[in-house]
């Protein structure tokens, strides 16, 4: 999986987590919390929907690497390079 | 085939918290005695018409875009859209007691201008409360604070008949103590309904119940109605299995209940001893629906709810009869912002009332004792409110006892028992409770209950 492709997973994560949101207009360096509001509910659900589709398990104390989209795409890419994007 | 979680109920929390599980792809049951879903906010078909049976309104009416309030984080908790749920504003909505009326909107401000214009001599002591209301973390999970809502009123307001109409609505929407409300509930009560509001969903309840079953069911969650489990095994102070009315044993890693907290630990094998310490609930109510053959703006009830007293105290509290009349609530349910009108005029009146009075009752007293109440009841209505009986196509009340037959609670107790179990936890290890006995009460309350114990106890 290239970056571009954990960008797109975790805008899709994103849509599914909050559908009234616009997610086309975040900006990769702004902390999300800040633009779309996001809640520690909605952390959760950012990393039990990680561990659903990838089961990848994001410990506690990584949480501060999923601030920004930048921070989600540069702390998941090197744990998910060797998948293959499903179809 | 063992569940990661049965849960125990159909009811608002039941259905939320089995959503969040199954969401996550847990092997999720929910379990329902009765053969409709809802529980306490269920729904009923009497002569071809669905009537609901909990809802006069939804309360903690936000906007579309307001995410950090308790329905915004259930919307996106549950994954819905503010759409999905075809909410109507309520018009307005009224206190009224002798001689004094407050009428609030969804919007917070026209409220603070009543009490102004009413009560001047009040106002700064008012809006002093609103300051701490406002920075109060009243959703705090610990279980400590035992703070009540009289003396911190009086300590703002001078008045006794405002801090009484302020009461008075919180009171009948989410408190199961008698006399006096824990502030905590107070604060979770002044936003849901004054600060933010009311609204109904475009189909009633029945619309809304679906919504949430059908998303249970395709996300793979699995609903089994008309079988009530009859036995929570617990050997060892851990749950291992749960054993239906029909004898089917069902193992499962945890269990969530919504019954209520006494009524879990009375099913539990063997028995929890830590049963008789708790604290039983006693409020309960009952309500009559007029089916009227006009809008009710047109009989003269031009408000969506409206919350009164005949007397200048008002008092919450179990009556010494079968019901109390002195107080109330009506709730017209045209009185919302439908998109278009509903097709018949409805009333709705609720009274505090007696469990046991009605319970020990014989079957034909028992009806003959709806019909007499119900009267008393009205004429007490129509010293404040113009008479509408003779527009009256059709009519039913239910009591305590039908509460209790349905539910399931115990004494009917619509809001459970005054000792709220905040983190949801019980002296068996993996078995614990959401719902009306964790503390959120109503609609949204509910709903947040369960998706708030599936988050703390069974996602992590
Ligand atoms: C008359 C009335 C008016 C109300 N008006 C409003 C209102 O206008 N606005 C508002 O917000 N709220 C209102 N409420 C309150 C609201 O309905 C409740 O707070 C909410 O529905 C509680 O949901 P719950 O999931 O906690 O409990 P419940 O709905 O009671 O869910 C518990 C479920 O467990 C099931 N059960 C019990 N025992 C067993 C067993 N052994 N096995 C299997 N299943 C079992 C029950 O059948 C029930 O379905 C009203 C309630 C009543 C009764």
């Amino acid at each position: 999986m290239t970056m571009e492709d954990v960008r797109q997973i975790i805008l899709s994560i994103l849509a599914d987590i909050a559908p009234d949101e616009d997610i086309s207009s975040i900006d990769d360096n702004t902390k999300l919390r800040d633009q779309i509001d996001l809640d520690s509910m909605d952390f959760l659900d950012i990393v039990m929907e990680l561990r659903k589709r990838f089961n990848i398990e994001v410990p506690e104390k990584d949480y501060e690497h999923l601030a920004t989209l930048a921070g989600c795409v540069s702390y998941l890419t090197p744990l998910l390079k060797d998948r293959q994007l499903a179809s | 085939m063992r569940y990661d979680t049965i849960i125990i109920g159909a009811g608002l929390s039941g259905l939320a918290a089995g959503i969040r599980l199954a969401m996550f792809d847990k092997k999720v049951c929910i379990v329902e005695k009765h053969v409709e879903i809802g529980g306490l906010n269920s729904f009923y078909v009497r002569k071809n018409r669905i009537f609901d049976v909990g809802l006069h309104a939804m309360t903690n009416y936000t906007p579309k875009g307001v995410r950090s309030s308790p329905l915004g984080k259930l919307l996106k908790q549950l994954r819905f859209s503010h759409d999905d749920f075809r909410l109507c504003q309520q018009d307005m909505s009224e206190i009224r007691f002798p001689e004094r009326s407050l009428r609030f909107t969804n919007d917070f401000e026209f409220m603070r201008q009543e009490v102004a214009e009413k009560f001047p001599d009040q106002i700064d002591g008012f809006n002093k409360l609103v300051e701490k209301i406002l920075t109060y973390d009243a959703l705090n999970l610990d279980d400590g604070d035992r703070l009540l809502s009289r003396p911190v009123l009086e300590s703002f307001i001078s008045d006794p008949l405002l801090i009484d109409m302020l009461l008075c609505p919180l009171m009948y929407y989410g408190n199961a103590r008698e006399g006096d409300m824990d502030f905590y509930q107070f604060v979770v009560m002044f936003n849901a309904i004054f600060m933010e509001g009311f609204s109904k969903p475009q189909g009633g309840m029945p619309f809304i119940l679906n919504l949430l079953a059908e998303k249970f069911k395709v996300l793979g969650g699995e609903l089994k109605m008309g079988n009530g489990v009859k036995t929570i095994n617990a050997k060892q102070g851990t749950v291992g299995s749960v054993t239906l009315e029909n004898e089917e044993e069902l193992a499962t890693e945890a269990v969530l209940s919504s019954m209520g907290y006494v009524e879990t630990l009375n099913c539990c094998q063997p028995e929890v001893p830590e049963t008789d310490a708790c604290e039983r609930g006693q409020v309960s109510f009952m309500e009559s629906l007029f089916v009227v053959d006009r809008e009710p703006r047109d009989l003269g009830y031009d408000k969506s709810i409206v919350f009164f007293s005949t007397q200048p105290r008002f008092d919450y509290k179990v009556p010494v009869d079968l019901i109390d009349i002195s107080s109330g609530v009506l709730c017209c349910s045209n009185n919302f912002q439908y998109p278009e009108p509903l097709e018949e005029g409805l009333i709705r009146l609720t009274n505090l009332a007696h469990f046991g009075k009605w319970d020990s009752l014989p079957r034909k007293d028992y009806i003959a004792a709806k019909k007499e109440c119900r009267a008393k009841a009205l004429d007490a209505l129509f010293t404040f409110f113009p008479d509408f009986r003779d527009n009256v196509v059709f009519l039913d009340s239910f009591t305590p006892k039908t509460i209790k037959k349905y539910t399931g609670h115990i004494n009917g107790a619509v809001y459970g028992s005054p000792q709220k179990i905040k983190n949801g936890k019980t002296p068996v290890k993996n078995l614990y409770i959401c719902g009306t006995d964790q503390g959120f009460l109503g609609i949204v309350g509910a709903t947040l209950s369960g998706i708030s114990m599936a988050n703390l106890h069974l996602l992590r």
